[in-house]
């Protein structure tokens, strides 16, 4: 029997190198291009949106960033606090841009698996936070 | 009873044990919504899935059976995910056997969302002829393969690599794998192909906590088969199946998944069904290194 070539896992590690070597985007939020920061959250006055949003935020979000949205720390990763200035200034858009995306670099996750619906009702939630 | 049947239920005792163990971890959901097509989705960075994707079938002209493969999927980074199957089935009126390992990993090498997103595959495969997972179809897998008894002696030592293209628009996902794969003891390449497409049942979700309600199910359908090898590429002496996908998340619980497979053609089996079970664990290594 032919025995498996090792030239082949040594191309298909070398090509995985350089995927590695090319991740990483930057800072999020100076990426966000002009047309999506100006996106209007069509659940912002919806009644029932914040408490869906907490229910998504329970279910995708807190095992990060804790069941208060506080923030955690995990090993050398730190989960930023959602009560911060940045959330707050941030415009819908831009947030519905992150959640879109992600800011993988940084270990946060692209959620564009969630309806859009769902991205913006966790918007509200999170900017209904104190 | 016969001996194979006591070791079935042995087997079936500890998956229930484990999965009682499991209940007792919080979790979060799986997150693709096939069987056999990948979509771009990876595991979150952190979090460990353990699955239990099982097939049955009665071929036509062999012995029923039943097989399954129980992976575990870490998520290293947010492009980087890598899993480990390990297969097992059983055949009436044969035996109950282990019949290999697969291990795999997924890289996205585009980090933010485009049109379609790519992710690259590769997967090692250390299984024997009597595997019956049926994880994806290639080359000239048919009917056949499945009337020839047990038997672990036959090894496959296969490398498979995956090209995933996908797309989430409108809330619908759209997912294509196209397969090449070989078998390392000097056998030609082979080809296949999944296609599959689903949705959430409900966009929004609603303000009160549920178990049954629709965004917690996704509906889908899936489409897979082989396309020959590099001497006879093509659809002749391929076999290909369709069928349906329903997925429900149940809030802070498992993820379950159902779909029954319709053969497309007089080499592919004419029905199996597909059923999965599966457990995330949020940022399983940092619990196990601080346990609260």
């Amino acid at each position: 029997m032919t025995r498996p070539r090792p030239a082949v896992f040594i191309f298909v590690l070398a090509l995985f190198g350089f995927a590695f070597a090319a991740a990483g985007d930057g800072e999020w939020l100076h990426r966000v291009p002009a047309k999506d920061r100006v996106r209007p959250n069509p659940f912002a006055t919806n009644s029932d949106a914040p408490a869906a949003g907490a229910k998504i935020f329970a279910e995708h979000c807190a095992e990060c960033h804790g069941e208060d949205a506080q923030g955690k720390t995990q090993g050398k990763h730190v989960r930023p606090n959602l009560h911060g200035e940045r959330i707050k200034q941030a415009t819908p858009g831009e947030l519905f841009w992150l959640l879109t995306n992600g800011s993988q670099k940084n270990g946060m996750p692209s959620w564009s698996r969630l309806p859009d619906a769902q991205r913006w009702q966790l918007i509200t939630f999170l900017k209904s936070l104190p | 009873m016969k001996p194979h049947s006591r070791r079935a239920l042995t087997l079936f005792g500890y998956a229930l044990a484990c999965v009682a163990m499991l209940a007792l971890v919080p979790r979060i959901h799986a997150q693709e919504n096939y069987f056999v097509t990948y979509s771009q989705e990876l595991e979150e960075p952190g979090n460990l899935e353990i699955a239990a994707k099982s097939v049955t079938g009665a071929p036509k002209g062999g012995n029923p059976f039943a097989a399954t493969a129980l992976e575990f999927e870490y998520g290293f980074k947010t492009w980087w995910t890598t899993e480990l199957y390990l297969d097992g089935q059983t055949t009436a009126s044969e035996s109950t056997l282990f019949t290999g390992f697969r291990l795999e990993n997924r890289v996205r090498p585009l980090l933010r969302e485009h049109w379609i997103n790519p992710v690259l595959y590769f997967e090692f495969e250390d299984i024997n002829t009597a595997d019956k997972a049926l994880l994806e179809v290639v080359g000239h897998d048919s009917r056949a393969d499945f009337l020839t008894r047990n038997n672990r002696s036959d090894k496959q030592r296969e490398a498979e690599l995956k090209l995933i293209l996908s797309s989430n628009f409108k809330s619908w996902n759209a997912s294509e794998n196209i397969i090449a794969e070989k078998n390392l003891s000097n056998s030609p390449w082979e080809f296949g192909y999944a296609i599959g497409a689903s949705r959430a049942l409900a966009l929004a979700a609603s303000a009160k906590p549920c178990k049954f309600c629709p965004e917690n199910f996704a509906l889908g359908a899936e489409i897979y088969g082989g396309l020959g090898d590099r001497h006879s590429f093509g659809l002749p002496h391929t076999s290909h199946y369709i069928g349906p996908v329903v997925t429900w998340n149940i809030p802070r619980g498992p993820t379950l998944r159902l779909s029954p497979n319709f053969g497309l053609n007089q080499n592919s089996n004419g029905f199996l069904f597909r059923f999965m079970l599966s457990y995330e664990i949020g940022q399983f290594f940092s619990k196990l290194r601080s346990p609260r």
